[in-house]
């Protein structure tokens, strides 16, 4: 039987190389995202690692990793470090200066590295990490030695097109804006690259003089533990000599608070890209079901007359499977070598956005390996495993018979009850979802919209009929009876018509349904943007990142502007949860005004404004005490004076700017709002602001429309992103329709003979095929479309709170159907070629 | 050139043979189908072909129904030359000026009765004469049957089909290939009853490959082909005559192969 199972796919090899192909893409997407995903961890964590030392001296209430935006001026004395040094425990102590919010400018006056990974500046001092190695390597040059030098990991450098000897200029986020250095070196991190991240090292007193108003003092000590001191052990002791608002902590705490920080970002990055490949998967799998479908009814007879030859269903069975299994192990082994490919595609793609990822982590680790042949061959199996069964139940009286295939018989009334029952069933689950029944509304819709698509795709024949009857029509009224066959060819075999349109029904159901939230998002954003955005002017940076306060203050005497609003956020344990606070001036009263539930939206001292939401969680009322801990250590007891409705304007805990100065906070600004006065030209003042931020390229200024098309890009640019990977399930669909014509016409072989005989030019039969096609594709847009459609409409509902307003972008579903009229004529190309190569005579004679 | 097959001097030639030769494989395995065939089909004759397997009856019917190319040699077809014309021209050929029934598969299964009759003049988007359909209709007796499809009917009733569109575009020629290799006797009866008829009362010419003499019987003229040649001919044969050649064209070739 083997020999048998071997012989069948050599002699079948150019139509198992199409369902081998949706294999390939899926395993490979599988492969791709997992190498990816463990390349990006794997990046991160050898920085980390290879970054950290023993133990770390800094203010309390500090948490590693994470871009506060704002310096604390809560410094280490020099004293401090001698005392660390002098410990036992300790091998080596050394102050450092970590400047936050400085941006490094190329050649051209640009921002290196964009709006991604951040700016990392500080002093340059020769530190060990835990495993006893250099945190950083010098490449090329020298160290910063001597104030007005500068050291650039290799990448930055690059990107900002410096050589050695250069002036590099520094964007500051206080004081003087511009600051010039002279590039001595190129280092990097131990473990290699930065993940798009940019270093900058100085000299210490420079650094001091730039980020410390030139106090000789610094932000942080690393510590370094003499021979057989544990970590613990040296930041225990590290803590006795340590002035009050300090605390040291050991380097494993820093590499897990990193790690809880950054693996949360990645993990999700991970899920949403396993997302997609699952998605491709599924539709791999039902291209694989449909092949083996159809090529287990054009082998009727052999079935039978291995049966009648005295094969038991089982070696029938059991020969179509190890089919299935052999073309598993190729389609995963190909898929795994294309995953590898991919991956390094992905990683070029995050490293355009900012996010480097070295070239040596994208490897195929065993796991993955052994989760994409599992995968493979778990899916093609199950998915073979029906078509399996139904070649052992041919009778072995076939092979006597004349009709060469057996119809795949229509479905049954059961199956359709059946299938009616659980659309109900997906309906319950999503009304449940809206209803706000317990636990998550979207996950509630999610399985209703998957009990949905899987029988929407089972009842396909019969959902479909009246699309196909609709194509039918239409094709016969345009193209005559080409179009007639054609239409008929699509209805002639429901099953088979419905499988293969269902794989791309999955792929376009997702694609809408996510459209009808990306435009409902848009849509709710214009809204908002409509009735918050009061100023006349915003100036901000995209990444929210603190600017310097001067901008503020050239702002305010520009000619025309009457109102400057400053806010400053800074994250802060609020009641013991980590979080955000927004400091607003005075002027913010003047400008927005929220819409109060209780008490008054004017602050003054240590007192606080809550937003509903806000104030529920933390369960305050006005008048009661909230504890806020800001960066440096300082708990400042705040009074809550009101209570405001949600709003996009600040944040769920708004306290006076005051609060974070005195809390030891540097004064940068994280956004302004700019109202002019009656009489100024609004675009003067534009220009006019325009200029004062013309040298701060961190910073942009935004009018109403200004501001409502830049949300619109990133929502946008999360869109195509999401297009962008469904594709891949959109590509195995098409492949699956080109397999199914392809099986269709070889199974029709003398049909087409006839009609050639008859009369109908091979121009005419290509048509007729790609007409097949296009209905076959109409269907899966049609159904995808509908179902898409009302499951992104149930989920915008269950988010109503967010997406405020519902729109359905009637111009992208029209676009999608057109996309998938395109693709139906693209799958038909090959089929409808091969077809009108077959010489009429040998089509007639085949038997 | 003319001399061998003898028509009637007031009938025309509705195709014609001359020195055909069809060969397939190639140098030693080479296959001599047709071996320089020359022969005038006449109009409004109903003409058989008839020789063992192997033959070459068939390659002949194909050369000549614009379905196959000939090694060399010359078909005509309706006064066209076939040699020269591309596919497009013989698709267009085929589809207006010849009418086609084959042994099996005759029928698009998902068109009726009535859209199969009319495929062809659908494809060419012409009208059908609809007092010529009637009466088409009318002979092979479908009328009842016009809207079913292929899967609804009996093999005989399929046929009967093959033949109706064969016959409703009034083409110039109407080619079978063993039209009723597939029926019981009854229906083979009603097949042939309307191909005869069809060249009686509507004056259509009908080649028709067979090897079943009692077929053969119903035909004005019956062509025997052995090794690629015409090695015979009957007028209005009858079966005992066809017969008889029959055996002793196997006979010869018996002979040759002992």
């Amino acid at each position: 039987m083997l020999r048998l199972t071997w012989r069948n796919l050599v002699a079948r090899k150019v139509r198992l190389v199409m369902s081998t192909l949706a294999i390939v893409l899926g395993i490979g997407f599988l492969a791709g995202v997992l190498t990816f995903s463990h390349g990006l961890g794997a990046t991160f964590d050898n920085i980390i690692e290879g970054s950290t030392s023993d133990a770390v001296v800094r203010t309390e209430g500090e948490v590693s990793f994470q871009a506060s935006g704002a310096g604390t001026t809560n410094l280490v004395e020099p004293e401090v470090v001698e005392r660390l040094r002098a410990l036992p425990e300790v091998a080596a102590a050394d102050g450092s200066v970590d400047g936050v919010g400085a941006n490094l400018l190329d050649e051209d006056g640009k921002l290196v590295g964009g709006t991604g990974a951040p700016t990392l500046v500080f002093n340059y001092y020769d530190s060990v990490n835990v495993q006893g190695e250099p945190v950083l390597i010098l490449e090329e040059g020298a160290w910063p030695e001597r104030p007005g030098e500068i050291n650039l990991d290799v990448s930055s450098a690059e990107r900002g097109g410096y050589e050695i000897g250069d002036e590099v200029t520094l964007l500051m986020p206080t004081g003087e804006q511009r600051r010039t250095f002279e590039l001595v070196g190129t280092s990097n991190f131990n473990g290699g690259g930065t993940a798009g991240a940019t270093l900058a090292l100085l000299e210490t007193s420079q650094a001091q003089e730039a980020f410390l108003d030139g106090a000789d003092a610094y932000t942080t000590v690393t510590l370094t533990a003499a021979d057989g001191v544990s970590q613990t052990e040296l930041a225990d002791a590290a803590r006795t000599v340590l002035p009050d608002g300090f605390t040291a902590v050991t380097g494993q705490q820093v590499i897990d608070e990193s790690d809880e920080q950054i693996g949360q970002l990645l993990d999700l990055i991970g899920y949403f890209l396993i997302a997609f490949a699952v998605i491709a998967i599924v539709v791999g799998a039902f291209i694989i079901f449909n092949t083996f479908s159809i090529l287990v009814s054009q082998r009727v007879r052999e079935s039978a007359l291995l049966r009648a030859l005295g094969a038991s269903r089982r070696q029938v069975t059991r020969s179509v499977l190890v089919e299935a299994f052999l073309m598993a192990l190729l389609g995963s082994a190909l898929g795994l070598l294309l995953g590898l490919g991919l991956s390094r595609g992905l990683a070029a793609i995050f490293r355009a956005q900012g996010l480097d990822i070295a070239g040596d982590v994208l490897v195929l680790t065993t796991s993955t390996v052994v989760a994409a042949f599992a995968v493979g061959i778990g899916v093609t199996m199950v998915a073979a495993f029906v078509p399996a069964r139904r070649a052992a139940k041919v009778p072995p009286v076939a092979a006597l018979r004349d009709d060469l295939t057996v119809q795949e018989k229509a479905l049954g009334r059961r199956r359709i009850v059946l299938g009616s029952l659980a659309l109900l069933v997906g309906a319950a689950l999503i009304g449940a979802g809206l209803l706000g029944a317990p636990g998550a509304d979207a996950a509630w819709i999610g399985a209703g919209a998957v009990i949905w698509v899987i029988t929407v795709a089972v009842l396909a024949p019969v959902l479909g009929h009246p699309v196909l009857l609709a194509c039918r029509t239409v094709f016969g009224r345009v193209f005559g009876t080409t179009g007639k066959l054609a239409g008929e060819n699509a209805l002639r075999n429901p099953r088979r018509t419905g499988a293969t349109a269902s794989a791309l029904m999955i792929g376009l159901a997702v694609v809408s349904a996510v459209g009808v939230l990306a435009s409902s998002l848009s849509a709710t954003n214009d809204e908002l943007v409509d009735k918050e955005f009061r100023s006349d002017f915003l100036v901000q940076s995209p990444t929210f990142q603190g600017f310097s306060t001067t901008i503020g203050d050239e702002i305010a005497a520009v000619d025309g502007v009457e109102t400057v609003s400053r806010m400053q956020g800074s994250v802060a344990m609020v009641k013991q949860d980590q979080g955000f606070v927004m400091g607003v001036d005075e002027a913010f009263a003047e400008i927005y005004e929220l819409e109060m539930r209780r008490g008054t939206q004017q602050m003054s001292g240590e007192q606080t404004i809550l937003s509903a939401s806000s104030a529920a969680e933390l369960d305050a009322e006005v008048g009661s005490e909230v504890p806020v801990a800001l960066p440096g250590g300082e708990v400042v007891d705040l009074e809550v004076v009101g209570i405001f409705e949600d709003t996009p304007i600040t944040n769920g805990v708004t306290l006076p700017i005051s609060v974070l100065e005195e809390a030891g906070l540097r004064r940068t600004d994280s956004m302004l709002s700019v109202n002019v006065t009656e009489s100024a030209d609004v675009d003067e003042v534009h220009e006019a602001l325009d200029e004062v931020v013309a040298d701060t390229p961190i910073v942009t200024v935004q009018d109403k429309e200004g501001f409502a098309e830049l949300i619109k890009q990133q929502v946008n640019q999360l869109l195509f992103m999401i297009y962008g990977l469904l594709a891949l399930a959109v590509i195995i669909a098409v492949i699956g329709i080109v397999n199914t014509l392809g099986l269709s016409v070889i199974e029709r072989t003398r049909e087409v003979g006839l009609l050639r005989a008859v009369g109908l030019s091979r121009r005419r039969l290509r048509r007729m095929i790609t007409l097949e096609s296009i209905a076959i594709a109409v269907l899966g847009a049609v159904l995808g479309l509908v179902v898409g459609l009302l499951v992104g409409v149930a989920l915008r509902q269950s988010l109503a709170e967010d997406l405020t307003v519902l729109a359905i972008p009637f111009g992208s579903l029209v676009v999608f159907l057109v996309v998938a009229v395109v693709f139906g004529v693209l799958a038909a190309i090959v089929p409808a070629v091969r077809a009108s190569r077959m010489k009429v005579l040998d089509a007639i004679a085949t038997e | 050139m003319t001399g061998h097959a003898t028509g009637e001097a007031t009938r025309g030639v509705a195709a014609s043979a001359r020195d055909l030769v069809k060969t397939y494989g190639a140098q030693e395995a080479e296959v001599r189908a047709l071996d320089g065939v020359t022969v005038d089909l006449m109009s409004g004759e109903f003409t058989a072909i008839m020789g063992p397997s192997g033959s070459g009856k068939s390659t002949l019917m194909h050369c000549l129904a614009a379905l196959d190319t000939p090694t060399s040699g010359e078909a005509v077809v309706a006064g066209t030359s076939l040699g020269s014309l591309k596919d497009k021209a013989l698709t267009t050929l085929r589809r207006d000026r010849i009418g086609f029934v084959f042994q099996a598969f005759n029928l698009v299964p998902t068109l009726t009765a009535r859209e199969n009759i009319l495929l062809p003049l659908d494809l060419a988007g012409r009208k059908a004469d609809q007092e010529w359909f009637d009466a088409v209709i009318d002979a092979v007796g479908l009328r009842p049957r016009l809207g079913h499809r292929p899967s609804e009917m009996s093999g005989g009733q399929q046929q009967r089909v093959a033949c109706a569109r064969a016959l409703v575009s009034r083409p110039s020629i109407v080619f079978a290939d063993e039209p009723t290799g597939n029926l019981d006797s009854t229906s083979s009866a009603e097949v042939l009853g309307f191909l005869r008829r069809s060249v009686d009362e509507f004056g259509q010419t009908v080649v028709m490959v067979t090897h079943d003499p009692v077929a053969a019987s119903y035909t004005d003229r019956v062509l025997f082909l052995a090794d690629g040649r015409i090695v015979d001919e009957l007028r209005d044969p009858d079966r005992d005559a066809i017969l008889e050649r029959m055996g002793r064209l196997h006979d010869a070739s018996a002979r040759k192969a002992g």
